[in-house]
């Protein structure tokens, strides 16, 4: 068999169609404002930053094994990015997301130096640690509102869009677009070198450091990553909300908890277990909050079931059963001369 | 001819257990050589200490002229040192070819597209081609064994580690793997081969040396070594100098 025998493709049939579904959902969801009720609008912003905060969380722990529980850190760092900003500088809130994302990975880089050194459990509550820290540090911020928080100005509320109306649809939009970048970035970073050797240490990190992956540096990278990812996010949930505060914009239950149980009821480790786990939520949410307690209770008893049940997740089972994947990142042998092998 | 990877008064212990206590070891280019031994003598670790994941208490390892005692396991593979694991440590969830991929990519430092063909053509010299596509997960003991030197072998290695290759084949299975470490030998990779199936070692070493306790207890021709009062006394209970 020659060198040029064989090549090799990303995409499957079932990552065709998922392709095309989603370019379709795109179109719909880019359309919606003049569709939707302003309340669905406000749903599904609020949908598409946890499918945002859960892909990112799944990268970091489904792929590298960083399994951290306070990736609120960088939900609240972007968040009182925007609001220094917007503040402080007069910079348009808008763009301070990118800002907070920049800022943030610089940050996270001397973070990650600091809690790189912890394993496993103690790795996990290290980063819970850091989060702590940084609400503490927020709520030494008197020009901020120190511990109770503080409102975006009026003035720069209405820099963003002249109506109400016009500021809903530009926050709708920025969060489907930041939505699809940070997807497609994170494809292409599977589909990358990195998400070679990413995709191996989450199998088996003894391996890939004896295959001659650099393991440390891999996840130093994702690191860095997941949390420029992470506040530009955080900066956009609180553009909408439009008022901080540190226990909110540092809450591990809204912004690590939550994102925890979508990953695992949705597939850690694989890139539409965020996506179906949201949804998922987002229908308990809708039809149990009223609840209140049991609510949470009920999320529980969800969550134990999957993993008894499922422990891959609702996507690892799909997976595992029918081998569908609706993002071309397999990296298939063809013969060229004939069938596939 | 030079050696390729020398132990320099390797030592180790795990609390009270003493795993290795001042090895030497010289390996020549080229050599293949065998490595025996009761369960718990240490032979596993020694891998650990040459491919770096396990630090030594004291000692240095030398490895192509150059002191890599303190080199973390990736950097050791990327200069040339490979090696299968006695429990196969496949990434499960990526098909064979691209458990093949991973291995060149990173193990030689190039880019991906370069390895694409190397990474098929050695799945062919190992049996594996009509499995590329397939989840390494899938796969049975006989093919995750070959998957194993199969991507030990895609890291362009000079020494290639093999940790108890034949362990668990059937008499059929250890020939074909015998014949296919002759093949990799007779490409000038040095081979260092901890084994239990002793025939299956015999067909291929040159030198053989016999661990136990902790240190090399016997070496030399490996029909010699075999026959020696000290293999028999560790192996059957005959004493040394009965």
């Amino acid at each position: 068999m020659g060198a040029a025998a064989i090549r090799v493709v990303h995409s499957t049939r079932s990552s065709r169609i998922g392709v095309a579904g989603f370019a379709l959902l795109f179109v719909m969801l880019a359309a919606a404002p003049f569709w939707a009720e302003r309340s669905d609008l406000r749903l599904l912003v609020e949908i598409f930053t946890y499918v945002a905060l859960a892909s990112l969380w799944n990268l970091l722990a489904g792929y590298a094994g960083l399994v951290s529980v306070g990736q609120q850190a960088y939900v609240g760092l972007g968040a009182y990015i925007l609001f220094g900003l917007a503040i402080f500088a007069g910079i348009n809130p808008v763009w301070t997301i990118p800002i907070a994302g920049l800022i943030s990975a610089v940050i996270a880089i001397p973070v990650a130096f600091l809690i790189f050194r912890l394993r496993g459990h103690y790795f996990a509550i290290g980063t819970w640690v850091v989060a702590e820290v940084f609400r503490l540090l927020a709520a030494q911020i008197g020009p901020l509102g120190g511990g109770s928080g503080i409102s975006l100005p009026v003035a720069t509320v209405t820099a963003i869009a002249e109506t109400r109306q016009m500021r809903e649809f530009l926050i709708y939009w920025i969060a489907l677009a930041l939505l699809v970048v940070i997807l497609g970035l994170i494809v292409m970073l599977l589909r990358s070198r990195y998400g070679l050797a990413l995709t191996a240490i989450r199998d088996n990190e003894t391996a890939a450091l004896s295959n001659g992956v650099n393991v440390t540096r891999t996840k130093l990278v994702v690191y860095v990553i997941t949390a420029a990812g992470t506040a530009m996010i955080g900066a956009l949930i609180f553009l909408q909300k439009l008022r901080i505060s540190p226990d909110v914009a540092f809450s591990v239950n809204e912004w690590t908890a939550f994102v925890i149980f979508i990953v695992v009821i949705g597939g850690v480790g694989r890139l539409e277990g965020p996506i179906i786990g949201t949804i998922v939520f987002f229908l308990l949410r809708e039809t149990l909050a009223d609840l209140g307690a049991l609510y949470l209770l009920m999320l529980g008893i969800v969550a134990i079931g999957v993993m008894l049940k499922a422990p891959k997740g609702i996507w690892g089972y799909v997976a595992d059963r029918f081998g569908w994947e609706l993002f071309p990142l397999a990296r298939r042998v063809e013969r060229r001369d004939g069938p596939p092998p | 001819m030079a050696s390729i990877l020398t132990l320099d008064g390797i030592s180790k212990r795990f609390g009270a257990i003493v795993i290795a206590n001042d090895v030497d070891l010289a390996v020549k280019k080229g050599e293949a050589l065998g490595i025996i031994g009761p369960n718990g003598a240490g032979k596993t670790t020694l891998f650990g200490v040459i491919t770096g994941t396990v630090p030594p208490d004291s000692g240095c390892v030398t490895f192509d002229g150059r002191d890599v005692t303190r080199l973390p396991p990736d950097q050791r593979c990327r200069m040339g040192i490979a090696r299968s694991f006695q429990i196969p440590q496949p990434f499960g969830g990526m098909t064979v070819f691209e458990n093949l991929v991973v291995a060149a990519a990173f193990g030689q430092g190039r880019s991906e597209h370069d390895v694409y063909a190397q990474s098929h053509d050695i799945l062919e010299r190992c049996g594996l081609a009509a499995k590329a596509n397939r989840p390494a997960s899938s796969l049975t003991l006989l093919d995750r064994k070959r998957l194993e030197l199969a991507r030990a072998l895609a890291t362009a290695p000079q020494l290639l580690l093999l940790d108890e290759v034949a362990g668990g084949l059937t008499e059929h299975e250890c020939e074909a793997l015998v014949d296919l470490i002759r093949d990799i030998r007779k490409t000038g990779i040095t081979i260092v081969w901890i084994e239990h199936i002793v025939h299956a070692l015999l067909a291929v070493i040159d030198r053989l040396v016999v661990l136990h306790g902790g240190a090399f207890i016997a070496q030399g021709d490996p029909q010699e070594v075999i026959r020696s009062p000290q293999v028999n006394e560790i192996y059957m209970g005959i004493p040394a100098d009965a």
